[in-house]
């Protein structure tokens, strides 16, 4: 009697579960709503930037592809954003919000997840402290990166954010802040922070302005700048120094040889543009941020509007990143983009929602309407969205993804994180990391593209695994060959696949069962993973 | 066009290709097509054709390998040994290269203004000091993008046992990256499909669907000026099933020869990087690391000599033995050296103002000494300076590549493969 209990209990139990599976699988679900969005006039400013834009495209006589569909533009979203594409899950969910409102539902979905400020945070350290693993002790990335992400994901105005990293005082510990100058310290020659360093990275980072050109001598290419500029903008990290307790100033001028082969003479602080910008009251340090940071200095908010730009597009409104003109004529939407920041006291969350709202960033990357193929000039001016390589980071998180039905990031189960922060490091180590040098976009090579068809991470997530696998979870919970076929793309390329994918594969499926229906849902898998549209951005 | 470190137009009696029908994978773009590329490098009558690195991780330090000043404040408990070559000592520890010293010159005064590992690296393996807007390629990388091959299945840019340093492609290109792989003992990564011919085939036309759909409205020439996307995984199919494959697999060879180079992944390293300098790769790369030694510099200094000297000995020989030495350029140093004077730990710190790089094969002279580090160590300059980039444009030459060749960034910048001057103490007279 007892153990036809068990029995009974054991089967209820399992169906039960799996059926709840199930549901949860195929069935939109509930979603924590985000919080709404409270900032004004975001449509206006929108408005703007689209009507430059038309008048851009016309004047250089070329047609604007039609609107992406929902899916791809909140995928270009998932990947600039937080360097993965969205979950099965998610997009039951983005389903489910009326298309209007859905682009703006998913960036405040986005931007209240830890994923993004974590991943923005990485993106924007890249410029500011590099990649390096820099001096031994003194320098924390992690510590800074982490106060980055807390800093973004609380979005702190720009201009506070700013100001902090270039006064910032105290030890690598317990000020990350401070890491943004110990990064520059050159142990081997015990002379403190690098001023020149500092300098280097403050103007490109900050200002998109590449002064570190002419550091070593008047450069003919670059007429502009001459090398005193660059040293008397050098001399306000002079009194930076570094000792026992972290980051502070000391009363010690910046010196430098100026002539060649000549003696070091002392430079006197002063910045290259906009002197009239520069407080009076301060030490040099806090000078020089309330100097860059100046609602005036519009360099500033334009290179801070380049960066978001790139991020979300793959490609800097003005290339490169960090080299943007001082002087017009200026890209389309860059001096609206760069107003309605400094208007909004250089609000990044919002920056990100005007430009994910503009018609530029939600173009098709094929002519979308009727017959015909995309063009170059197309693609150059932003009327339609143009293809670019994704970075590693984003190829090893799409393919955890890829490989989960469950949105994977900071709620997710622990294992499931711990798998996905040790996985993605390894292979991004062996996939090549693009340093620095971002924006760049280059074929694949061919041991990543190995690495694709047979490495031990494409192994792992396409074989056999009912816990951990998106293919085998397909395969033994839908039964139905369409709808296990569709949940594929959608998982993997945030899309439907269109009648002829559908056709061959449900050819393919006919009459299968088991193993070997399994076995062709994987190689579905592995096929979709491999493709040209699961590597690149468009 | 310019197309990958690979062959254009080889294709294996074993290829995937062949095995399964063109029927497929007939979308693939004809690879001929493709990856034409026009014009061997201009050289001199024969120059070297390849180069292989021995990369001494962390910083080996010239008082305790290639520069001793034995009996000296700074010389440490380092003795000096004679060699093969009358007047040149080496430091005890290398009584198998110090045979050789007729093959093998010394550089004994590079000097560069890097003392950080990373940034030191960097700077030794591209000729460059890092800059924010531009990754430099490293010199195999520029070896692979001067010089085409047409016989080469297996990546003709290969690291073995590299930490994150290894060669990199930068502005030339991801596709001149170095093809890592770990110690030769155990299987290469990724070259082995994980199932069988038959299923691959299946998994390709699936594939073949997809991407005609996402070809749909898309630039004609996506495929050829973007992706490479099907240029490329036929590149990895063939790769898959070559028989060069085998270059890389030092089980195969005999006892004999493993012995020789010392039971050690850095030796099974070097040997194969002689066998995949036979197969026609341009540039292998081998590590050993744990030269960083600000403790007990002399007792971790002895332990590494061991491993390096019968390797790098036994690889000279065997170059020279199948008549390769004079193709093949062998550079054998690291990132920087190490302090004249012994830090309290029995250490010694970083020094990038005087340290030694082996070289020999190619045209090179042998048994040269370039340079002489002060042997009390008061001056930090050292006699006839060689700077890191001079070592970059004379190996260039000596492959018969002209170093002031230029090379566009992708911001348009024009960057010379080497800026440095010809070291002329190692030319052939």
């Amino acid at each position: 009697m007892a153990t036809w209990y068990r029995n009974i209990l054991f089967v209820a139990t399992v169906t039960c579960s799996l059926a709840l599976l199930t549901a949860s699988l195929l069935k939109p679900e509930a979603f924590p709503e985000p919080p709404p969005y409270l900032g004004k006039g975001v449509a206006e400013a929108v408005e703007k930037v689209d009507t430059a834009f038309a008048a851009y495209w016309a004047r250089n006589q070329v047609e604007a592809s039609a609107r992406a569909p929902v899916f791809l533009i909140a995928r270009r979203l998932s990947l600039g954003l937080t360097g993965t594409i969205p979950s099965l899950e998610e997009i039951r969910a983005l389903e489910a919000q009326t298309e209007e409102e859905a682009i703006d539902w998913w960036c405040s979905h986005l931007l209240a997840d830890p994923r993004t400020s974590d991943y923005l945070a990485e993106r924007f350290a890249r410029a500011l402290v590099g990649v390096e693993n820099g001096p031994f002790l003194v320098y924390r990335r992690r510590r800074f990166v982490n106060w980055l992400s807390e800093r973004l994901r609380a979005n702190t105005p720009y201009d506070v954010l700013v100001r902090e990293l270039i006064t910032a005082e105290g030890t690598w510990t317990s000020s990350p802040e401070a890491n943004f100058i110990t990064v520059s310290i050159d142990q081997n020659a015990k002379t403190g922070p690098s001023e020149s360093k500092l300098t280097g990275r403050l103007t490109r980072a900050f200002l998109g302005v590449r002064l570190d050109c002419v550091e070593c001598h008047n450069d003919f290419l670059h007429d502009q700048w001459k090398q005193k500029d660059f040293h008397q903008l050098a001399a306000f990290f002079g009194p930076a120094s570094s000792g026992m307790s972290g980051v502070r100033d000391e009363d010690q001028p910046y010196q430098y040889a100026l002539k060649r082969g000549g003696d070091l003479e002392e430079i006197p602080a002063a910045v290259p543009f906009h002197p009239e910008l520069l407080p009076e009251a301060g030490s040099l340090r806090e000078r020089l941020a309330g100097w860059v940071t100046d609602p005036g200095n519009r360099a500033f908010a334009r290179s801070a509007v380049n960066r978001i730009w790139a991020l979300m597009f793959g490609r800097a409104l003005a290339s490169p990143v960090d080299e943007i003109p001082l002087e017009a004529p200026y890209p389309p939407g860059m001096e609206i983009l760069a107003d309605d920041f400094i208007q909004h006291g250089y609000d990044l969350h919002r920056l990100i929602r005007v430009i994910a709202a503009t018609r530029a960033f939600q173009r098709d990357s094929i002519p979308g309407h009727g017959e015909g193929h995309v063009t170059p000039e197309q693609e150059q001016h932003w009327a339609a969205f143009g293809m670019h390589r994704l970075r590693p980071e984003q190829v090893a998180g799409s393919i955890l993804q890829a490989a989960s039905l469950e949105t994977i990031d900071a709620s997710a189960h622990i294992i499931r994180r711990i798998a996905r922060a040790g996985e993605q490091n390894d292979f991004i180590k062996r996939f090549g990391d693009m340093g620095e040098d971002e924006f760049h976009d280059q074929g694949g090579s061919i041991p990543q593209r190995l690495m694709m068809m047979n490495g031990d991470l494409i192994e792992k997530r396409t074989r056999d695994d009912l816990v951990m696998n998106a293919a085998t979870r397909l395969a033994v919970l839908t039964k139905n060959n369409e709808t296990a076929i569709e949940s594929a793309y959608l998982t993997v390329l945030s899309r439907r696949p269109v009648p002829e994918e559908s056709a061959y594969f449900t050819a393919k499926l006919k009459d299968t069962r088991d193993k070997e229906r399994k076995n062709i849902l994987q190689d579905l898998f592995w096929a979709l993973l491999n493709s040209t549209e699961f590597a690149w951005g468009h | 066009m310019d197309y990958a470190c690979h062959t254009p137009d080889h294709t294996s009696r074993r290829t995937l290709l062949k095995a399964v029908g063109l029927s497929g994978i007939s979308w693939l773009t004809p690879l001929a097509q493709l990856l034409a590329r026009e014009s061997e490098a201009q050289g001199r009558a024969d120059p070297a054709k390849s180069v292989i690195l021995l990369w001494l991780d962390g910083g080996p330090s010239q008082l305790d390998t290639f520069d001793p000043h034995p009996g000296t404040k700074i010389g440490g408990e380092t003795r000096a040994i004679d060699t093969a070559r009358k007047g040149v000592q080496l430091a005890e520890g290398l009584e198998k290269t110090a045979e050789l010293m007729q093959d093998i010159s010394l550089i004994r005064s590079v000097t560069s203004k890097e003392g950080d590992h990373e940034r030191a690296a960097y700077n030794m393996k591209t000729g460059y000091r890092p800059n924010p807007s531009v990754v430099h390629p490293s010199m195999g990388a520029i070896l692979c993008h001067q010089l085409t091959d047409s016989a080469v299945e297996v990546p003709r840019h290969v690291s073995i046992l590299a930490n994150n340093r290894a060669g990199r492609g930068g502005a030339l290109g991801t596709r001149y990256d170095a093809f890592r792989i770990g110690d030769p003992a155990s299987r290469i990564p990724d070259v082995t499909p994980q199932v069988n011919d038959a299923r691959m085939q299946q998994r390709l036309e699936d594939l073949s669907v997809i991407d005609r759909q996402f070809a749909r409205g898309r630039r004609p020439d996506l495929e050829q000026n973007r992706t490479l996307h099907q240029a490329t995984i036929q590149r990895a199919i063939q790769m898959m099933h070559s028989d060069q494959l085998k270059a890389f697999d030092v089980n195969d060879a005999p006892a004999s020869e493993r012995k020789a180079y010392g039971n050690t992944a850095f030796g099974r390293g070097c040997l194969a990087a002689l066998r995949l300098i036979e197969t026609g790769v341009r540039c292998v790369e081998v590590t050993l690391g744990g030269f960083d030694t600000h403790v007990n510099n002399h007792e971790v200094h002895m332990e590494k000599k061991k491993i390096l000297d019968s390797a790098f000995s036994a690889l000279i020989k065997d170059l020279k033995a199948r008549d390769i030495l004079r193709s093949t350029i062998v550079l054998c140093g690291g990132e920087f050296g190490r302090t004249p004077k012994m830090n309290p730990a029995e250490g010694r710190d970083h020094w990038p103002h005087g340290f030694s790089v082996a070289i020999a094969g190619g045209t090179f002279v042998g048994g040269q000494v370039i340079g002489a580090t002060d042997p009390e160590g008061v001056k930090k300059e050292p006699r006839d300076k060689v700077r890191v980039q001079d070592i970059h444009a004379t190996v260039l030459n000596a492959l018969g590549i002209d170093p002031e060749t230029e090379y566009m960034t992708s911001a348009g910048r024009p960057i010379l493969l080497s800026d440095g001057r010809l070291i002329k103490g190692l030319m052939p007279i």
